[in-house]
């Protein structure tokens, strides 16, 4: 860990006194955030279910970007790669998203393919 | 003078001896390994979206399956789930206090938050035990048909699901469980489920208040309700009667949902495992004070690491099998 901790967190709109008191506030801003997600799960409001973006719900998008957000947190303040230098942080952020995203993107794309296969292609699955 | 200078740099990178990302030999590699252990996870998440993208229409909807809470009845979707979620952040939060108390040299406090993060993890890995349980046990069974399908039962009236033991009949017949104590030539058999296929079809038909459900899923976002004719026409498929779900087949639905819900949260549960076990470690090296005498407590912060990404990675399971 670096000498010094960093201790504002929403790029410096919550200033902590400690590194105890940021702990303790990110664990607060992460039970919000899960109770949200949570809260959304169970109740599924309509207007989100009926819309979509790119062809998914717009509650599964709220879910995904609502982990990213609690994905950064835990990154940044429990692994403590705020405190970190930036050629470390990004060597370890970076690579994995990338790489991540790239296998995504083909996995997915693949697996629309063959259910449209199964869907359209005069393969019976279900008999 | 401009030459003198580049070559004494030059001297000292060569050297060796500096930290260039600053962080120590034992970080960085904590560090390599979570980032490749992470590519790992992607894969197996990656994989079931790939199995879900390609059965998107009849895929289980999981707050339909995971409905349970220990010592309560009834119908409480993820709420054990996010209880579970919630112990472990908890336990990353005191971890990363006991990294905190390290760093500050207080042995004391750093024992008393080392033990709070093995409790929360011991009762995380208890909790995924017991849905493991649950989920192996299964609540009201199904029927499969020919193709390999899953059809399950509603009570027409109330819209709920109905239980095999609720509306089957029992047929007077010879089944006998294959044991290996009563056959000179047993080599293996499967334990016979509650009921036969013709006692759950015997009982369809003299229960007008049941209809069947299949695996499809409609505009609204639910699974596909048959009318009765529809149901006693499609239970003439019926070739099997499940009951739980094992690696095999499962009454939720698609086969592939119960393996990658054992693949992943297994994997995963053994990372938290591993995890106890390793901070169990480090606890008692605390205790014995061996830190104390080396002079820091960068290996709670080591361990810390692991920790917290066992954490990350639930935070990722738990949106992409629970949620969305």
């Amino acid at each position: 860990m670096a000498h010094a901790h960093k201790l504002e967190i929403f790029r410096g709109l919550i200033k902590f006194k400690s590194n105890t008191q940021k702990i303790w506030g990110v664990l607060v801003f992460l039970t919000i955030v899960t109770a949200v997600e949570v809260a959304l799960g169970i109740t599924k409001p309509h207007v989100l279910t009926v819309n979509t973006f790119l062809g998914m719900k717009l509650l599964n998008w709220i879910f995904i970007i609502l982990t990213l957000v609690k994905a950064y947190y835990i990154a940044w303040d429990f692994m403590h790669l705020r405190d970190e230098k930036k050629s470390l942080r990004r060597a370890i952020v970076w690579t994995p998203i990338f790489l991540v995203a790239y296998l995504i993107f083909i996995l997915l794309f693949e697996a629309d393919y063959i259910y449209n296969v199964f869907k359209d292609g005069y393969v019976t699955w279900n008999f | 003078m401009d030459s003198t200078v580049a070559t004494s740099t030059e001297e000292s990178v060569w050297g060796g001896g500096n930290r260039p990302l600053g962080a120590s030999y034992g970080k960085l590699m904590m560090w390599f390994f979570i980032v490749s252990d992470a590519l790992t996870f992607s894969g197996f998440l990656a994989s079931y979206g790939f199995s879900r993208f390609k059965f998107i229409e009849t895929w289980p909807i999981a707050d339909e399956v995971f409905t349970h809470v220990p010592f309560f009845h009834g119908n409480f979707p993820m709420y054990y789930v996010a209880f579970m979620t919630f112990i472990l952040i908890m336990s990353s939060v005191t971890m990363v206090l006991a990294v905190d108390a390290g760093h500050k040299m207080m042995k004391n406090k750093t024992i008393l938050y080392m033990f709070l993060t093995i409790i929360g993890g011991a009762i995380f890995v208890g909790s995924q035990a017991w849905e493991w349980a649950t989920f192996i046990k299964g609540d009201y069974g199904a029927l499969e048909t020919r193709g390999g399908r899953i059809l399950q039962f509603v009570k027409a009236d109330t819209g709920e699901r109905a239980a095999l033991s609720d509306f089957s009949k029992t047929l007077p017949s010879e089944r006998v469980d294959h044991e290996s104590k009563n056959g000179v030539w047993f080599y293996k058999g499967e334990a016979l489920p509650s009921y036969t296929v013709n006692e759950v079809t015997e009982g369809l038909k003299s229960n007008p208040n049941i209809l069947i459900r299949t695996e499809t899923i409609n505009s609204e976002g639910e699974k596909t309700l048959l009318t009765r004719e529809e149901s006693l026409n499609k239970i003439k498929d019926a070739k099997l009667v499940v009951e739980g779900a094992n690696l095999i087949r499962n009454e939720y639905g698609s086969r592939l949902f119960a393996d990658f819900f054992f693949f992943i949260t297994g994997f995963h549960g053994f990372h938290v495992f591993s995890g106890v076990i390793i901070n169990i470690i480090i606890f008692f090296n605390v205790i014995l004070g061996t830190y104390e005498r080396r002079g820091h407590y960068e290996m709670v912060e080591k361990v810390g690491l692991y920790w917290h990404f066992v954490d990350l990675v639930w935070v990722f399971v738990f949106t992409f099998f629970y949620l969305v």
